[in-house]
């Protein structure tokens, strides 16, 4: 039986190249498939990646109650005041808080790739911010100096927007700012951002003494309860306290899903199309040989062997068309740089395409799936080949 | 036997052959018309915008506010007809998840700057009569049932009142809908608004404004963004449509992904149903031969075969184009919070026709070149 399944599989595919324009058509639609599903499983999963690399469990990030993102929120100087002798703070050397009271402002930034504007948050920051963003390095020049109209600004926008190089001067409304330094803090939301002393931003944009967001450093992860027990029994505090983490996966979460939800279904439409192709061309297949399958039939090989041959020859067509969906994929679209308007912070979030290996993983099996049952129904015929009718 | 009877009976020669076909030819018209009509919600706004109608915003980025009185002097430049200012809301009812989308204007002028809007229940007059009354689209109405006369607390996730709360309460005195562009939102009454925040008071947003003549437009862009040049709050004044397309621009570039997944389908079946007729044509040899026989002449056949692939397009074609059109219209309610005024256009039906007949003439093209050039005695040998 092996024996005969063994040639009846090599008879099956020593004939591909007779119907090469079928069996084409068939690997090309299949890699098509694929390049869709693992384009916008890419986008998605770098976006997600982004944001996973955002924020920390040891950071707490305190917002006006109720405004669930930083741009709604809102409070004063004595708000700040009271957080820095909260309980649960990590404290530097000489004492003081590891805290940065934070402010920013929607500013236009010029898109490289389409010249159009788009939302950069320009961030008005505290003397800690960098100790408060987990691998935060400068990559080239220096941090701001206190009061002055120096910007330091993330890798992301400079890959993505222009006019923010190093040196670079940049008028926003009536001001002038001058880009001092370039910082990295390796692929998370904050490369997407514009850092500068706070003080200068609150008052160039007349929000004196107003912040939106205080980030403390705390003692270990578990602290926040310690802090948030505190900011709940001061009567003075109206402030919701949440794990920086989380913060960002629950803000920002909504734009992987949204390409998740594209992406499946149009995938999925597509593989249907390519599931009719693949059973039509395997159809083609099976008529072609059906004298030598028959002919075979009545030297006493078993229909077993017809069927494996014919499914044995789809699904290799469809896992060639995958592989070359998948390696298409890998080459054009890994580490391709993007940005979108991401969920609460609305401005820009800069991402980069990661084709991952669980995504190549399932392009690879929706594409055996389409082998699969594209060859179904051919390969039962082929099984069935009737002796009379075909020498008849 | 017509000439209409042969290609359906050829068609559907192989029965299976012609189902696979059709359905692989069904998905790429589904997709077309699944994406066409959702990306259209995205870039409607273009559509929508009024020509002679212009947006000013905050220089430095259309989120930052400028002086209420940006708004008296815009209204006396000349060559402005009409103009509403606006403050972004930030609304939910009930529970922040319940998202509203509000804007605090002047009303009468709204109006008038969007006057495709028209007062379905209640009226404009009503809704000017009492600073609490508000204007809602029939869209918004529907999401959460608000009816004529009901008074509900449309709370901001922004701006706080002057007493601590965050909550206006409001009274529905119309609700308006439109011939074109979504109603997904409503509006309040500025003064209303106004008096009672915390912070930001005397600031708007934005504004729209009206030309009346879309010639006038760049004088008018000029007239208002010099007017303001070198002040603590500089404009930049664009058209609608400008601004709306910019606007979608910041999500990314969707018309170009929407482009390669309907190229990378329509592709797909290209070669499928390329290859598949090309095939089926060599099958049917003979079959042309015996018609060239009884005297069919060439051009004739020709139109045969191209009038077999046609009409598998167009079978295909209108069945994946109304599944896609069954789905939007099922979904349109579902989604018309997210996704306002989904439905499937008729430039998408049009295209999608142009599409079905133009693969239809391609696909069988080779087939039928090959079938008007056959020659009776090889057509008829074996091979």
């Amino acid at each position: 039986m092996i024996a005969q399944i063994g040639a009846v599989t090599m008879i099956n595919l020593r004939s591909i190249p007779q119907r090469w324009g079928m069996s084409l058509a068939t690997i090309f639609s299949i890699a098509l498939v694929v390049v869709v599903l693992l384009g916008f499983l890419s986008m998605a999963n770098g976006f997600r990646a982004t944001i996973q690399g955002s924020g920390s469990d040891d950071i707490a990030i305190m917002l006006r109650s109720g405004s669930q993102a930083e741009l709604n929120s809102g409070f004063g100087r004595d708000t700040v005041r009271l957080i820095e002798t909260a309980p649960g703070i990590a404290r530097t050397a000489d004492d003081r808080p590891l805290l940065s009271s934070e402010l920013y402002v929607i500013v236009d930034g010029r898109r490289r790739a389409s010249g159009t504007d788009a939302n950069m948050p320009l961030r008005g920051v505290g003397a800690e911010a960098a100790n408060l963003r987990d691998g935060f390095t400068l990559t080239a020049g220096r941090m701001f100096a206190e009061g002055s109209n120096e910007l330091v600004v993330g890798e992301g926008v400079i890959r993505e927007y222009e006019g923010f190089d190093l040196g670079q001067t940049i008028r926003l409304g009536q001001n002038e700012w001058t880009v001092v330094g370039l910082f990295s803090t390796g692929g998370s939301v904050f490369d997407s951002e514009i850092w500068a002393d706070i003080g200068v931003i609150q008052n160039l944009y007349q929000r004196n003494n107003t912040f939106q967001s205080i980030r403390v450093r705390l003692d270990n992860a578990e602290a926040i309860e310690t802090l948030r027990s505190y900011v709940e029994d001061e009567p003075r505090l109206d402030l919701d306290v949440s794990n920086e983490r989380e913060y960002f996966a629950q803000s920002m979460g909504g734009t992987q899903d949204l390409i998740m939800f594209v992406g499946w279904p149009l995938a999925v439409i597509m593989a249907v199309g390519a599931f009719a192709g693949a059973w039509n061309a395997m159809y083609a297949s099976v008529d072609a040989r059906l004298r030598e399958i028959a002919t075979l039939r009545a030297i006493g090989f078993a229909g077993f062997p017809a069927f494996v041959g014919t499914m044995t020859e789809s699904v290799l067509l469809a896992l060639i068309g995958g592989l070359i969906g998948a390696l298409f994929t890998y080459l054009v679209f890994n580490g391709i740089s993007a940005s979108t308007l991401g969920g609460a912070s609305f401005t820009q979030v800069v991402f980069s395409f990661a084709v991952t290996p669980a995504s190549i993983i399932a392009g690879m099996i929706l594409a055996l799936v389409v082998g699969f049952f594209g060859g179904f129904v051919p390969a039962i015929r082929a099984a069935n080949a009737p002796l009379l009718a075909v020498h008849g | 036997m017509n000439d209409g009877t042969l290609i359906r009976k050829s068609l559907f020669r192989k029965k299976t052959r012609a189902i696979l076909l059709i359905l692989s030819i069904m998905t790429a018209f589904l997709i077309f018309g699944l994406l066409g009509s959702f990306s259209r919600v995205f870039t409607g706004g273009a559509d929508s915008a009024a020509a002679d109608r212009l947006v000013t915003v905050n220089s430095i980025n259309f989120t930052l506010s400028m002086p209420y009185a940006y708004y008296e002097r815009i209204s006396a430049i000349e060559g402005v007809q009409s103009v509403v200012h606006n403050v972004w809301f930030g609304g939910y009812y009930q529970q922040p998840t319940q998202f509203i989308q509000a804007f605090a204007s002047n009303i009468d002028q709204y109006f008038v700057v969007y006057d495709e809007l028209e007062a379905r229940e209640g009226s404009l007059e009503d809704t000017l009569a009492r600073r609490d009354c508000v204007a809602i689209g029939r869209a918004l109405a529907d999401q959460y049932d608000f009816t004529l006369g009901q008074r509900f607390p449309l709370t901001s996730n922004i701006w706080q009142r002057t007493d601590g709360t965050f909550t206006w309460e409001v009274d529905v005195c119309m609700i308006f809908e439109a011939e074109t562009g979504p109603t997904n939102y409503m509006i309040i009454d500025y003064e209303y608004f106004n008096e009672a925040r915390s912070f930001g008071r005397d600031e708007i947003g934005w504004m729209t404004l009206r030309t009346g003549n879309s010639e006038l437009n760049d004088a008018v862009s000029q007239r208002i963004d010099t007017m303001f040049a070198n002040s603590r709050a500089e404009t930049e004044t664009t058209t609608e449509a400008a601004f709306n397309a910019a606007f979608v621009e910041q999500f990314g570039n969707i018309a170009l992904i929407v482009t390669l997944a309907v190229g990378a389908a329509f592709t797909t079946i290209l070669m499928i149903v390329g290859t598949t007729m090309v095939m089926a044509g060599n099958e049917r040899r003979r079959d042309v031969a015996v018609m060239k026989t009884l005297g069919f002449s060439a051009p004739r056949i020709f139109g045969h075969v191209i009038g077999e692939t046609v009409l598998l397009c167009l079978i295909g074609g209108l069945l994946g184009l109304g599944l896609a059109a069954g789905l939007i219209f099922v979904a349109s309610e579902a989604l018309a919070g997210s996704f306002p005024g989904l439905a499937m256009p008729t430039d998408i039906v049009l295209t999608s026709l142009a599409i079905m007949l133009a693969f239809g003439v391609v696909t069988g093209l080779a087939p039928a070149l090959n079938a008007m050039r056959l020659n009776i005695v090889d057509g008829l040998s074996k091979d």
